[in-house]
């Protein structure tokens, strides 16, 4: 097995799962009914991706792998997405900032993928980057509403950017296995989707009128080493729960 | 002079419905009419969302990717049916805001099924099942319900809670071909669930304020008891198929009848949850109330930026 692709893979896929996860908690309890269906597109989105790139990843491995083993019964340190995915949702506006600078370097990043030398790769990049693109929108659309709306939501949004800020990088940081995939072909210079990242981020925020805070940059090595936040335990030990105890069943 | 118009109104209103013609939003109606609609569309709009909450609490722990999507999707189709049904609600007069502070004072009813926990996985399965089949019974007969709007809804909506039900059924399917511990899941569930489901379809005939009136205005157009059994008879060999049973020892098929036969529906019960006592009254009631309030500066920075920018 190519080990890089399959831990190439885990990235993608990761990021898709854990974020879907964190939608689905707004499911029943979001600000509004509108805002609950966006969310819960959004949710299901991020859930089919992260099952394509699994079932990609399922077939590297080969043996019984599957999509859903691959999702449910690998522990914390083997999930390869960033840790800023992992952060509560917080309030409306912690959700909304953590999606919007997440979205803008997801849509960079699916943009590239479509011209992936990985053929399948590419297939499924081309088919998620319209779902991600609407993604994007939506909560550039409402960073602008609360950057702009209340001076309340000004300033929680000002908050959870300040909070969110240092998790920002990781996702446009290379690590090893981002570097194989630039040499193979495989996915983008994250450099340049760095720079075009901060230049759309630049734009939003300023839009929004929301400062972006001084470059505090911590190297987090979640996707690369799995060293994540204190909190993806309590997410994969609620959404592993039936899997774990009740082994090798079929649900 | 005035009583005589209303008379003669109200005999074409009764003639409109006689002969099978839809009362639209414009058409006069009776001030009962209205009245009675708004109730009943705003309830089972209410229904449709505060039902989010007890599928919502196995999202997380959804126990396969493909189970979690089908269930997020379908949680997502409830709150979708919310939404028709409040603008088929609006076009009687009064607006969501209103309907929905009813519904966090406690003064608006929902749906009394939702008002019991989803313990394990199963309920997932029960629910789908059993409550949105049994939502679809009352549904179908609504579909030809006279007022135009709710009878679009209805139409609108029974194509997708089929879908659910499908889907719950096969959840139970998966669990009742599966280990022993989980067809414990899911008889535990049936048990649980069996008897609010008949509860659904409401009060004996006899003992229901609003039937006679609604049937007349063909705004029901069932009775509670001839959907409840139409409910049994189609349930029974479904159950029998998962060989499951049900926690009804009267529970038997009835040759002369040509229906099953069932034990009473504990009504105590019945009209306690329905006056809020009742195992998750308050639970949802303050998950709803939290959602709006925690809400609240969301839906004021969206007014006032659009008050901004236009
Ligand atoms: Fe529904
Ligand atoms: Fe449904």
């Amino acid at each position: 097995m190519n080990n890089n692709l399959y831990q190439y893979l885990l990235q993608l896929g990761d990021n898709a799962l854990i974020l879907g996860q964190r939608l689905c908690e707004w499911t029943g309890v979001a600000p509004e009914l509108e805002i609950d269906l966006a969310l819960s597109n959004i949710g299901l989105d991020l859930l089919g991706q992260a099952n394509q790139w699994y079932e990609y990843a399922a077939e590297l491995k080969g043996g019984d792998a599957t999509p859903d083993t691959i999702a449910f019964l690998r522990d914390a340190h083997e999930y390869r997405n960033v840790q800023l995915v992992e952060l509560p949702n917080g309030n409306f506006a912690d959700t909304i900032l953590r999606a919007v600078i997440f979205d803008t370097f997801n849509l960079l990043l699916h943009e590239a993928l479509t011209q992936s030398s990985d053929q399948r790769i590419g297939a499924i990049a081309a088919r998620a980057v319209k779902e991600i693109g609407y993604h994007a929108r939506y909560c550039k659309n409402w960073t602008l509403r609360l950057g702009g709306g209340t001076e309340e939501s000004h300033q929680k949004a000002q908050k959870a950017l300040n909070d969110i800020w240092d998790y920002a990088f990781e996702a446009l940081t290379p690590g090893p296995v981002d570097h194989w995939a630039k040499e193979a072909g495989i996915g983008p210079d994250l450099e340049q989707v760095k720079s075009k990242w901060e230049a759309t981020l630049q734009q939003v925020f300023h839009q929004a009128s929301l400062q972006i805070p001084k470059p505090g940059f911590v190297d987090r090595k979640a996707k690369s080493e799995g060293i994540h936040t204190e909190h993806l335990g309590y997410i994969l030990a609620e959404m592993q729960f039936l899997q774990r105890a009740y082994p090798n069943l079929q649900w | 002079m005035q009583d005589i118009d209303v008379k003669s109104l109200e005999t074409a209103f009764q003639d409109r419905i006689d002969q099978e013609i839809k009362i639209e939003p414009r058409d006069w109606m009776p001030e009962d009419y209205r009245k009675n609609l708004i109730r009943q569309i705003s309830q089972h709009a209410h229904s449709e969302v505060v039902g989010m909450l007890p599928e919502k609490n196995w999202l997380t722990r959804a126990p396969t990717l493909k189970r979690k999507m089908a269930l997020l999707a379908k949680i997502q189709d409830e709150g979708g049916h919310g939404l028709y049904l409040y603008s088929a609600a609006e076009t009687l007069g009064v607006s969501r805001e209103e309907m929905v502070r009813d519904l966090l004072s406690g003064k608006a009813k929902y749906a009394s099924i939702f008002n019991y926990p989803a313990l394990n996985w199963a309920d997932m399965g029960v629910i789908g099942w059993l409550v949105d089949g049994a939502a679809i019974v009352n549904q179908v007969a609504l579909q030809r319900t006279s007022y135009g709007p709710y009878s679009r809804a209805m139409i609108r909506i029974c194509k997708e809670e089929s879908f659910h039900q499908r889907q719950g059924y096969d959840i139970c399917l998966q669990l009742a071909r599966g280990s022993d511990e989980q067809k414990r899941m899911l008889q535990d569930a049936i048990n649980r669930w069996w008897w609010p489901v008949l509860m659904m379809f409401g009060p004996h005939d006899s003992a229901s304020a609003h039937s006679a009136q609604s049937m007349k205005w063909k705004i029901k157009r069932v009775s509670n008891d001839g959907l409840r059994q139409k409910f049994v008879d189609q349930t029974v060999p479904q159950l029998e198929f998962l060989k499951m049973t049900a926690p009804d020892p009267q529970l038997k098929w009835n040759e002369e009848r040509g229906h099953y036969d069932f034990g009473e529906i504990d009504w105590d019960e019945f009209w306690n949850v329905v006056k809020g006592v009742g195992p998750c009254n308050k639970r949802r009631l303050a998950v709803r109330n939290k959602a709006h309030d925690d809400g609240a500066w969301v839906r004021e920075a969206a007014n006032a930026y659009a008050q901004k920018n236009n």
